[in-house]
């Protein structure tokens, strides 16, 4: 077991190694410097601001450079907010961030479990085909668009909430229901289909043939089994949240780091670019290790694979 | 002991028995009349068909091109004259949605069709080679795997510029890797069957093993994941727009279209709807015609 731990670490770090040396590669391929710009800088000005970021030295030396600032967590300075360093712009956005998703998640656990369950055991009556329908269309529809219909109907027309400005958890109420869409949805159909692999199973069978009654059948046995396999979605579905953070802070106006991330790309700000996508990227892949070893203790047949 | 009536010739009615009175039918086929009686995926076929016509022939005979303005008409409700009604610079919305359509599709498949190319390449190659070769192509998958797709994408968009050739070629070669994963788990579960085996022991190349065998054979996954690939990029497209890294004004994507209507929401909510149900249908045909397609090639994985 331990053995298979550190496995997962060090092929985590060697992945968190391979994203950072790729965005600082991929960031530098761009053609002109990060202070083009269309008004004309003196030479002497534009010298200046390449030895204080330190482009002028070779190119090795600055890749080398910027991995050990990583390994020191220092992300850089930003070359749009002076006197900012991404670290602070990080931690200044992700706490939002990170509250909403996560409530975004809760949520979407919330929704989606008990749904899953509810379809699994009416298969095939109108129960199962009104959650899958609800299910197909939280895949389908974006969530910008239901972004949008939630500022229209629940701000708009009924008032019952205030959009465009921030004033903490009663303002996350709407971002993080819109966030829940998709993984509830996901997550409603993959409880769906687990439970009824689960239900067919000979351990159901004989747990019913021991007489126990049909509540602790299904709520004891077969949902455990059911709901393992979650586990492994949770990295996936993080990412999801992730992705829709981006449009859904900016429709709501949350100052999260996902708004924060896209206004660092129209602005071209290279370093908060490289820090964020790093900084998400770190995320994610600890989410996908804590997944696999919780699935690992949890289930050991799966590490055999 | 010899028994005359054993060596007999059988009787007419004998024969007709056994004869195969209807015509065999091959794989393809059955799987063209199972998918024929799915009436989810039949709808979802018919939605895509519908929406390819329309989008390739309906701009041709509307009086109105995609960035005509005309200020006397902007903002108008939707009516005879304009169906989806106008946006803020007078545009017609309808003409507009449908040249979202063309962008929209042709974003679709073309992004599908080159991380196809891609990924079976990639997949087939890992997959036949096996040993060390597959382990290193797979462990760059699971590396491409671990970043957040859309990040890489939104990377991507910044290095190579904004625009609706760069959101090609960054969709292609984003999407390729799911592709790849399972063209080699099929390679992998078809290289060990015993027609490889015959083809080998008469002689053929790897090369003709792995193109005239193993992929023709692989083909149900591919174009499974090929249909339920569409709706992905189309998704994206609609994102990165809607975020302002892909198509730009006055071109008409439906993600361009929608981030222009959420800023008069609370006035217009039409000029949402129509762009919005649009995509939504799209993406709602390609899932329910590609879930209907796996299930026709393989009825018994349906649930």
């Amino acid at each position: 077991m331990r053995k298979y731990i550190l496995k997962r670490v060090f092929s985590s770090l060697l992945t968190l190694f391979i994203v950072v040396t790729i965005t600082f590669f991929m960031l530098r391929a761009i053609p002109g410097g990060p202070f083009t710009e269309e008004k004309v800088i003196p030479q002497f000005v534009l010298d200046k601001i390449m030895n204080r970021y330190g482009l002028n030295d070779p190119l090795y030396i600055q890749y080398f450079r910027y991995l050990w600032n990583v390994l020191c967590f220092d992300l850089g300075p930003s070359y749009r907010y002076e006197g900012m360093t991404v670290n602070e712009l990080i931690a200044g956005g992700f706490p939002t961030s990170f509250m909403i998703g996560g409530f975004a998640l809760i949520l979407s656990l919330l929704i989606g479990i008990p749904t899953g369950i509810v379809s699994a055991l009416k298969r095939g009556k109108w129960q199962d085909k009104l959650a899958m329908i609800l299910a197909t269309l939280g895949v389908t529809v974006p969530s910008f668009v239901i972004a949008a219909l939630m500022v229209y109907v629940f701000a708009w027309h009924l008032g019952w909430v205030t959009v465009g400005f921030w004033e903490g958890w009663t303002t996350s109420i709407l971002p993080a229901l819109t966030l829940a869409g998709y993984p509830a949805a996901f997550i409603s159909r993959l409880v769906r289909s687990n439970m009824l692999e689960v239900l067919s199973q000979d351990y159901i069978r004989t747990a019913y043939a021991k007489g126990l009654s049909k509540y602790s059948v299904i709520y004891i046995h077969a949902l455990k089994n059911a709901v393992i396999p979650l586990i492994t979605y949770l990295a996936p579905l993080t990412a999801g949240i992730l992705t829709g953070s981006f449009v859904v802070e900016q429709v709501f106006g949350v100052p999260g780091l996902g708004k924060f991330f896209v206004t660092s790309i129209t602005n071209r700000d290279y370093t908060t670019i490289m820090g964020v996508t790093i900084f998400y990227s770190a995320l994610l892949i600890g989410f996908n290790l804590i997944a696999d070893v919780l699935v690992a203790f949890i289930d050991p047949r799966i590490k055999l694979k | 002991m010899y028994d005359p009536l054993m060596f007999m010739p059988i009787s007419e009615h004998d024969r007709a028995e056994t004869e195969i009175i209807r015509p065999s039918k091959t794989y393809w086929q059955d799987v063209r009349s199972r998918l024929r009686r799915d009436k989810l995926a039949m709808f979802g076929l018919a939605v895509i068909i519908l929406i390819l016509f329309l989008a390739v022939f309906a701009p041709m005979f509307s009086k109105y091109e995609y960035d005509t303005q005309d200020f006397m008409e902007a903002n108008e409700p939707p009516s005879l004259n304009h169906f989806f009604g106008t946006d803020m610079f007078g545009r017609d919305l309808f003409v507009r949605v449908l040249y979202g359509a063309r962008i929209s599709l042709a974003v679709g498949f073309l992004a599908s069709f080159i991380s196809l190319f891609i990924g079976v390449i990639y997949g087939g190659i890992s997959g036949f080679s096996g040993g060390k070769t597959d382990d290193v192509m797979m462990r760059i998958v699971d590396v491409i795997y671990s970043v957040p797709m859309m990040i890489y994408v939104i990377l991507l968009m910044v290095v190579v510029g904004s625009g609706l050739k760069s959101i090609f070629i960054t969709l292609g070669i984003s999407y390729w890797a799911p592709m790849a994963r399972i063209v080699r788990a099929e390679i992998l579960r078809l290289k060990n069957e015993e027609f490889i085996l015959a083809a080998k022991v008469m002689g053929a190349s790897p090369k003709r093993i792995l193109l005239r065998h193993l992929i023709p054979n692989a083909m149900g996954s591919i174009l499974v994941t090929l249909t339920l690939s569409i709706p992905g990029a189309i998704f994206t497209e609609a994102f990165l727009s809607f975020v302002g890294l892909g198509v730009s004004a006055p071109m008409a994507s439906w993600g361009v279209l929608c981030s222009d209507a959420v800023s008069s929401l609370a006035i217009y909510p039409y000029q949402l709807f129509f762009p919005a149900a649009a995509i939504s249908l799209t993406i709602l045909a390609f899932n329910f015609f590609g879930d209907g397609l796996r299930d026709a090639l393989d009825p018994k994985l349906r649930k």
